[in-house]
C-alpha cells in the first residue's frame, strides 16, 4: 500500500492535526516503513482461522453493578486548562441555532 | 399525510436507551439524572491514562432481557470495538461499541397501527456507551462540557428499513417503551433522554426496488416529534422528487418551534470511524444455561399477556392490546378480574373511567388511591342494580379514590342508591316531558330518536339516580299511550 499526500492529509483531519509540508515528508516516509512492516505479516496464509481479537473468553472479567470509585469535581478538573466552576470549557464546536 | 398515492417512504429507527442500571457501563459512576456537572465521574469516564475499565453485568443481563423479549438471537461470544471520533464530550477521543458483533441478532417487535398488528423487524440491539453533555448556547467563546453522563450504559435498538408512515414509526416506538418499562430494562422517560430516537428516512416512488437517498433526523425526543420530523421529511422529499431535485444524504435536526428540520452536515465524506475491537475491555461469554436462567425470570410479556387476555378471557383485541399497554394496569386488571370475573366489563372500567381519572390526576395507576377490591365492590354493585352505571363512574368512583372509603360507604353517604320505584321514576318522567312538549309532539309524530333526549333529561333530574332501563321501559309505555 502506497501512502500518498492525499492519506496523510485524510489521517490528518480524521486526527484533527494539522501538519506543514516538511513534516508531511517525514510522516509519509515514517508511515511507509511501518505499514510495509505490517505487509510483510499479510504475507501469511490465514485462510479458515477466525481472527484472535484478545488473548482468550475463557474469563467473564465482569464486574458487579456496584457504585464506587467516583472523584470529586475539584479532583476532576484539576488538569483542565479551562473551566469554570463546574464546567469543562473548550473552544465553541458548533454556533447555537 | 398530504398525497402520497404516488411516493412511499422507507424508515429505520435506531432507538437508544438508558439501561436501568446504578453504575456506568465499565466503571462505578454513578448514573442519576440532573445531578450537578462533572458530580458523577472517574479517571475511567474522565479517560485518563493506564486505567482497567470493567463491564458492567448487570447492563449485559438488561440487554440480554431486552433482546429475547425482542425474539432476537443472543450472541455467544462478545467483545466491544472503538469506534473512533473526536469530539469534546467523547473524551477518549473513541466511543466503546458493539460494533462488530451485537449482543442481540435480528428479532421483531409486535406492533398495533390502526387497529391492525404488524411486525417490526430488527436488525440489532446492542450495548455501547454514553457521550457526556456538550452546552454551547451559555457561555459566549466556549462550549461548557458535563461528563456525568459520559460511559452511561445504552443499549441501541435498530430496526431493519421496514417503516412506511409516521403512525407505524410512533406505534414501535411506543411499543419499545413499554417493553423497555415491562423488562425493568430502563425507565424509558424521553423527558429526560433516557429514550431517545433518530430517524433514516428516505423516499422512492412507488413500485421502485432501489431506496431512494436517506437522511438521518436526530434528536427526536418524544413521539411528536418524531411523527412531526417524519412527516416533514416525506413531504419535502416527495416534492423533492417531484420537481426533480436531487436529495443529498444529510444529517438532519428537528426543530420543534417549526415543525421543520434543518441540515446539521452533509455526509460528502463517508465517516471513518476505523473501528477495531478495544483491548483494555475483556470480551465476555454468555453460556446457554445463562441465556436460560435469564429466559426464565423474565415476565410474561405484554403481547403473550394480550394474547392470552384475547383467548382465555374473550377480550377484543383492542381491549387487550389497551390493557396490556402498561403492566401496573395490566397487573390492576388482573387483580380486580380475580374478584369480579367479568372480563369484558372489567376493562371497560379501566379502559374508561379509571383511565379518564389517571388522565385528570395526571397520576400513575399506582399512585392512584384505588385497591383493586374498591374498583371490583364498585363493579358488582353496578352488576347488582344497587348503583347505576352513571352515577358510579361518574360519582362514587372519584370519590371512592378521593376519601379512600369503600363505595358501599359511598353510596350511603351520598344517597346515591339507584332509584328503581316506579313511583319515584314517573315522577321525574313527568317532568321531564312536560319541559319539552313540542319534542313529544316530534316523537309521536315517528321521530324515535328523541328518546335518548328525555332519558337524558331523567338521568340530570334524578342526579343519574335513576335506573335507565326502567327509564326506558315506563318511557316508552308512556309516550306510545
Amino acid at each position: 500500500m502506497e501512502v500518498t499526500d492525499q492519506l496523510i492529509d485524510h489521517l490528518a483531519k480524521l486526527s484533527k492535526l494539522s501538519f506543514n509540508a516538511e513534516e508531511k515528508q517525514e510522516l509519509k516516509s515514517d508511515l511507509q516503513k511501518m505499514i510495509s512492516f505490517v505487509e510483510k505479516l499479510q504475507e501469511l496464509d490465514t485462510t479458515g482461522i477466525e481472527p484472535l481479537t484478545h488473548m482468550g473468553y475463557s474469563d467473564n472479567a465482569l464486574r458487579d453493578d456496584v457504585v464506587k470509585g467516583m472523584v470529586s469535581r475539584e479532583e476532576a478538573m484539576l488538569n483542565a486548562p479551562v473551566k469554570d466552576d463546574q464546567f469543562f470549557k473548550v473552544p465553541k464546536v458548533i454556533n447555537p441555532q | 399525510m398530504n398525497s402520497n398515492l404516488e411516493f412511499e417512504a422507507v424508515i429505520g429507527l435506531e432507538i437508544h436507551v438508558q439501561l436501568s442500571t446504578e453504575s456506568k457501563l465499565f466503571c462505578g459512576d454513578r448514573t442519576l439524572f440532573g445531578e450537578p456537572a462533572n458530580t458523577q465521574v472517574s479517571s475511567i469516564s474522565l479517560a485518563h491514562p493506564g486505567t482497567l475499565p470493567r463491564t458492567n453485568n448487570k447492563a449485559v443481563e438488561l440487554a440480554v432481557r431486552m433482546g429475547l423479549a425482542c425474539h432476537s438471537s443472543i450472541s455467544e461470544k462478545n467483545f466491544f470495538a472503538r469506534k473512533n471520533y473526536f469530539y469534546p464530550d467523547l473524551p477518549k477521543g473513541y466511543q466503546v461499541s458493539q460494533h462488530t458483533i451485537p449482543i442481540c441478532n435480528g428479532g421483531t417487535v409486535r406492533i398495533m397501527v390502526n387497529g391492525i398488528e404488524k411486525e417490526v423487524i430488527l436488525n440489532r440491539i446492542h450495548l455501547e456507551e454514553d457521550a457526556g453533555k456538550s452546552i454551547h448556547d451559555v457561555d459566549e467563546t466556549f462550549s461548557l462540557i458535563d461528563l456525568n453522563r459520559a460511559g452511561t450504559a445504552l443499549i441501541e435498538i435498530v430496526t431493519e428499513p421496514c417503516i412506511h408512515t409516521s403512525e407505524e414509526a410512533c406505534a414501535y416506538v411506543t411499543t419499545v417503551r413499554k417493553l423497555v418499562r415491562w423488562l425493568n430494562v430502563s425507565d424509558g422517560d424521553m423527558e429526560k433522554g433516557n429514550l431517545r430516537c433518530d430517524a433514516n428516512i428516505s423516499v422512492r416512488r412507488k413500485g421502485e426496488k432501489q431506496l431512494g437517498t436517506k437522511v438521518e433526523v436526530k434528536n427526536l425526543n418524544s413521539i411528536r416529534n418524531l411523527r412531526k420530523a417524519i412527516d416533514f421529511e416525506i413531504s419535502r422529499m416527495s416534492s423533492m422528487l417531484e420537481n426533480d431535485e436531487k436529495i443529498i444524504q444529510q444529517t438532519r435536526s428537528f426543530d420543534a418551534v417549526t415543525d421543520t428540520t434543518f441540515a446539521l452536515r452533509d455526509k460528502e465524506e463517508a465517516n471513518d470511524y476505523r473501528y477495531f475491537p478495544d483491548p483494555d475491555i475483556a470480551p465476555f461469554v454468555l453460556s446457554g444455561k445463562y441465556i436460560n436462567d435469564i429466559s426464565i425470570s423474565m415476565p410474561e410479556l405484554p403481547e403473550q399477556l394480550q394474547s392470552r387476555l384475547q383467548q382465555d378471557h374473550g377480550l377484543s383485541l383492542y381491549d387487550a392490546h389497551q390493557i396490556t399497554e402498561d403492566k401496573d394496569i395490566a397487573r390492576f386488571f388482573l387483580d380486580v378480574n380475580d374478584i369480579v370475573s367479568n372480563p369484558k366489563s372489567v376493562a371497560n372500567w379501566i379502559n374508561g373511567p379509571v383511565k379518564q381519572q389517571l388522565n385528570d390526576r395526571g397520576c400513575s395507576i399506582e399512585d392512584l388511591k384505588l385497591s383493586p377490591s374498591d374498583l371490583a365492590a364498585l363493579i358488582l354493585l353496578v352488576e347488582d342494580g344497587k348503583v347505576s352505571f352513571s352515577s358510579a363512574s361518574s360519582q362514587v368512583l372519584p370519590k371512592v379514590i378521593n376519601s379512600g372509603n369503600p363505595p358501599i360507604e359511598i353510596i350511603q353517604q351520598y344517597d346515591l342508591l339507584k332509584v328503581s320505584d316506579e313511583a319515584e321514576l314517573i315522577n321525574w318522567i313527568n317532568i321531564a316531558l312536560n319541559k319539552m312538549p313540542e319534542k313529544v309532539i316530534e316523537y309521536r309524530k315517528g321521530k324515535r330518536g328523541l328518546i335518548g333526549l328525555f332519558v337524558g333529561e331523567v338521568k340530570k333530574l334524578s342526579k343519574g339516580k335513576a335506573d335507565p332501563k326502567l327509564v326506558n321501559e315506563i318511557l316508552e309505555r308512556k309516550l306510545n299511550e
